[in-house]
């Protein structure tokens, strides 16, 4: 089953997928265990005639040791979740570079702060639906909606936030290979929802610095 | 105080009644097994409506685009000669969530079950307050009837998904939707009231009017779940009322709750629905692992695995629903530390889920298993449960969780555990049968039924496990429209033919259904050999339930294999002697 998850080409994403992991080895023991055990069961102790079942109500002590297995489990996983949790959402590195991300139906509305690296300046750059980021940089990304309530979904850096009107929320990422990952919208806005789409290109610093030279001066 | 009065009640309704006429009888009744057995079918007619709209959308996800064959006839701008267009798309699964949910799944475990089993398994007569009680189904059919009439207003039903959320469902410009979320709000506001009067009348009765000697501790856990829902949904559909007056305000009377242009607050929707939403899930599920219990412990002829355990636990869950609804959030934009707080909470929420899990299994070891129609079911229902509460401890784990948030992961997550209550349902259905209508299902058609449905359920959702882990989004109209989708493609065929396939396999339900109540062998009093008090009345039960004298209660429900006795069962109202001078102590 994991085998279908996308190519992962963020920082932190090793670390969630190794949470991913984890956590699908833990269930999957523990789905095989109570299986067996089920259908072990079901075998053993289907009706035969002459034989009466065991008229107990229960062990206190298998109990407690199949409530605190769990629950150590569990609050253990919590835990280890935690510190990821911490590092993609709450402790942003500082950037490298800068992009501001506006959502609106049907489409990404991307802005670049241009050659003074200042936004909300008159050589600020605007496109639509197509990111540039350059490999190996912490990029910060502010995520703003103009209608309805979108979601900035990057399947291959294992980074999804929504954008809420009314909202300018923080996202970062650090891309660690070349290519074009697609960046659809994860949260139902509208009947455009299926087929809004945008595109993340994540380039070399040779390809990164040409298409500055060539998309920047242009705006 | 249960034992006074229940001796009240036993005054106020002898054992005989006046024959009242057929509508007072069938359609008007203030008794709680007609309403009971009104909501069932309530409940049915829907659930073929939520199933063919489950259908249409399958079609859609395994062959996008393409005319689903017989429905040439929908006018436009709804369909184009058979082919969904996205709004109708995003209508589709919106109600098909919202009439499972609301108007099958409340009405049959809730409405049916909740009604027909709580007067009868307590030992009295009927609800505390019949009158409410039969306004509840009324008031319940005509939400049901509003919500209906949304796919016949002009822009159609509505189109924000089941969870409404703000802004787009709070501005008619965003969905093209207008009357029809207007009236799904209605509708629910109107359902509320209609669980509010059926909640209150369950506590009422649980805590007023249990048969003498039927302590808490003696109730069936069926009733503790019925009883625990009936106090969530009291507190619970409150704030979902709130929230969709709010809602409604803000669509039609230029409030700006939920808009930000006037200062409102788009997550406060959020906040307000899963609050109560979270609930909710409880709320759904509790009454299924209750019958569950009944049911296992019945056809392993041997007592539930650790009862306080069992009852304690479901009290657990019923208080940890109110401090996690925060893990719908976790990519919101909610403040990510609560979002730490929120994973800790639904982590420790799995731990009673685990308990009972492993209880059921304890109940089964050692047992003498009688594979009946309502058994075979009520062991789909585990391993159903076992599968959609493992999948919820990967969307508990914040980190992972922005990967799997809204995706088919998530999908396939809570269709194991909401429509697996389904198995929930029909092992009820098919155990309480004899009781309901005084006669016997056909038990080798009930055991297709069975095979048919396990194998296609989990054909049709378990894949989408993969489909999650591949990323793939829920609520979009053509996966084909992704390039990093397509691969998974097949899959989402393989799904849809399966869900065909899980529909068709209904078709021996309905047979078995339609033929058990014209010509099933008439049942007997006890047909399963139970123990508990539904089993002491006649099948059907008459007017009154119980005779002349309401049954004296002396142990617990759960008393199979007792040494005490030579056969393998000892109802909770058997007077041996022995125990007399103990019943006479509550």
């Amino acid at each position: 089953m994991m085998s279908w998850l996308p190519e992962n080409v963020s920082t932190f994403g090793e670390e969630i997928d190794y949470l991913f992991y984890v956590i699908y080895y833990i269930t999957g023991a523990v789905f095989i265990l109570v299986t067996v055990l089920m259908l072990l069961f079901l075998i053993l102790y289907r009706r035969r005639e002459g034989r009466r079942a065991r008229y107990s109500h229960g062990n206190t002590a298998l109990e407690i040791t199949w409530t605190v297995i769990p629950a150590v489990i569990l609050v253990v996983l919590a835990f280890m979740s935690a510190s990821t949790w911490g590092k993609v959402k709450r402790h942003a590195p500082p950037s490298d570079f800068q992009v501001q991300v506006t959502a609106k139906q049907f489409n990404w509305e991307i802005v670049y702060p241009g050659p003074d690296r200042k936004f909300g300046t008159e050589d600020d750059f605007q496109t639509e639906n197509d990111i540039h980021v350059p490999v190996n940089k912490v990029v910060h990304v502010v995520l703003k909606s103009k209608d309805v309530i979108h979601s900035f979904f990057l399947p291959n850096l294992r980074l999804k936030q929504d954008a809420v009107p009314g909202r300018d929320i923080l996202v970062w990422f650090e891309a660690t290979k070349p290519g074009k990952y697609e960046l659809p919208c994860a949260e139902l806005c509208g009947f455009g929802h299926s087929g809004m789409r945008g595109w993340l290109y994540v380039d070399t610093p040779e390809q990164f610095e040409k298409w500055v030279k060539e998309s920047w001066s242009q705006g | 105080m249960s034992d006074s009065a229940a001796a009240d009640v036993a005054h106020a309704v002898p054992g005989h009644h006046e024959e009242l006429g057929f509508w007072r009888t069938y359609v008007f009744s203030t008794d709680h097994k007609m309403i009971g057995r009104q909501f069932l079918f309530l409940g049915l007619f829907m659930l073929i409506i939520g199933g063919l709209l489950a259908m249409m959308i399958r079609w859609e996800l395994g062959w996008p685009e393409t005319a689903v064959p017989g429905f040439s006839w929908v006018p436009e701008p709804y369909m184009y000669d058979g082919i969904i267009p996205p709004q109708t798309y995003n209508a589709l699964f919106t109600m098909h969530a919202t009439l499972m949910i609301f108007f099958v799944v409340m009405p049959i475990m809730v409405g049916c079950f909740g009604n027909f089993l709580i007067p009868l398994m307590i030992g009295t007569r009927d609800m505390a307050f019949p009158t409410l009680n039969m306004l509840s189904f009324w008031v319940g059919l005509v939400a049901g009837i509003v919500m209906l009439s949304t796919f016949f207003v002009p822009g159609g039903p509505a189109a924000s998904g089941w969870t409404a959320y703000a802004t787009l469902s709070a501005k008619a410009a965003y969905t093209g939707v207008d009357w029809g979320q207007n009236l799904w709000i209605i509708s629910l506001v109107i359902l509320g009231l209609s669980s509010l009067m059926g909640s209150i009348n369950y506590i009422t009765t649980i805590v007023n009017m249990r048969a003498p000697g039927m302590t808490y501790f003696r109730m069936p856990l069926v009733i503790w779940s019925l009883f625990i829902t009936a106090i969530l949904l009291l507190l619970a559909l409150p704030v979902l009322t709130a929230a969709l007056a709010m809602l409604l305000f803000d669509r039609m009377l230029g409030t700006s709750f939920f808009l930000p242009e006037g200062g409102g607050e788009p997550l406060l929707w959020q906040h307000l629905f899963w609050f109560f939403g979270h609930p909710e899930v409880y709320i759904l599920v509790l009454p299924a692992m209750g019958a569950t219990s009944d049911i296992l412990s019945t056809f392993s002829r041997k007592p539930i695995f650790g009862y306080h355990a069992m009852a304690f636990s479901m009290i657990a869950i019923a208080f940890l629903s109110w401090v996690v609804w925060g893990h719908h959030m976790f990519v919101s934009g909610m403040n990510p530390l609560l979002g730490t707080a929120f994973m800790l909470s639904t982590m420790v929420i799995a731990v009673p889920s685990a308990i009972k899990t492993f209880n059921w299994l304890g109940t089964l070891w050692g047992g003498s298993i009688h594979f009946t129609s309502p058994m075979l079911f009520a062991l789909g229902f585990v391993s159903n449960f076992l599968i959609g509460g493992l999948s919820g401890i990967f969307m508990a784990s914040t980190p992972v969780d922005i990967f799997i948030h809204d995706t088919y992961y998530i999908v396939a997550h809570f269709h194991y555990v909401v429509a697996g209550i389904i198995f929930a349902m029909f092992a009820s259905i098919y155990y309480w049968f004899p009781k309901l209508f005084g006669r016997m299902m056909n038990e080798p058609l009930a055991k297709l039924h069975f095979v048919l449905t396990y194998v296609f359920f989990n054909l049709t959702f378990f894949p989408m496990h993969i489909l999650g882990v591949g990323g793939h989004m829920r609520r979009i109209y053509n996966p084909t429209q992704y390039v990093f989708l397509q691969p998974l493609q097949p899959i989402n065929v393989f799904i849809t033919v399966s869900a065909l396939l899980l529909a068709l396999s209904q078709i021996p339900f309905v047979v078995n259904l339609v033929w058990g109540l014209v010509a099933g062998r008439k049942a007997e009093k006890n047909p399963w050999q139970a123990n508990t008090l539904e089993w002491s009345a006649a099948s059907p039960p008459p007017h009154g339930n119980f005779g002349a004298a309401i049954p004296v209660v002396y142990r617990g429900p759960y008393e199979y294999s007792s040494p005490e006795v030579e056969e393998d069962y000892l109802p909770q109202d058997r007077r041996l002697g022995t125990e007399a001078t103990a019943a006479r102590s509550h």
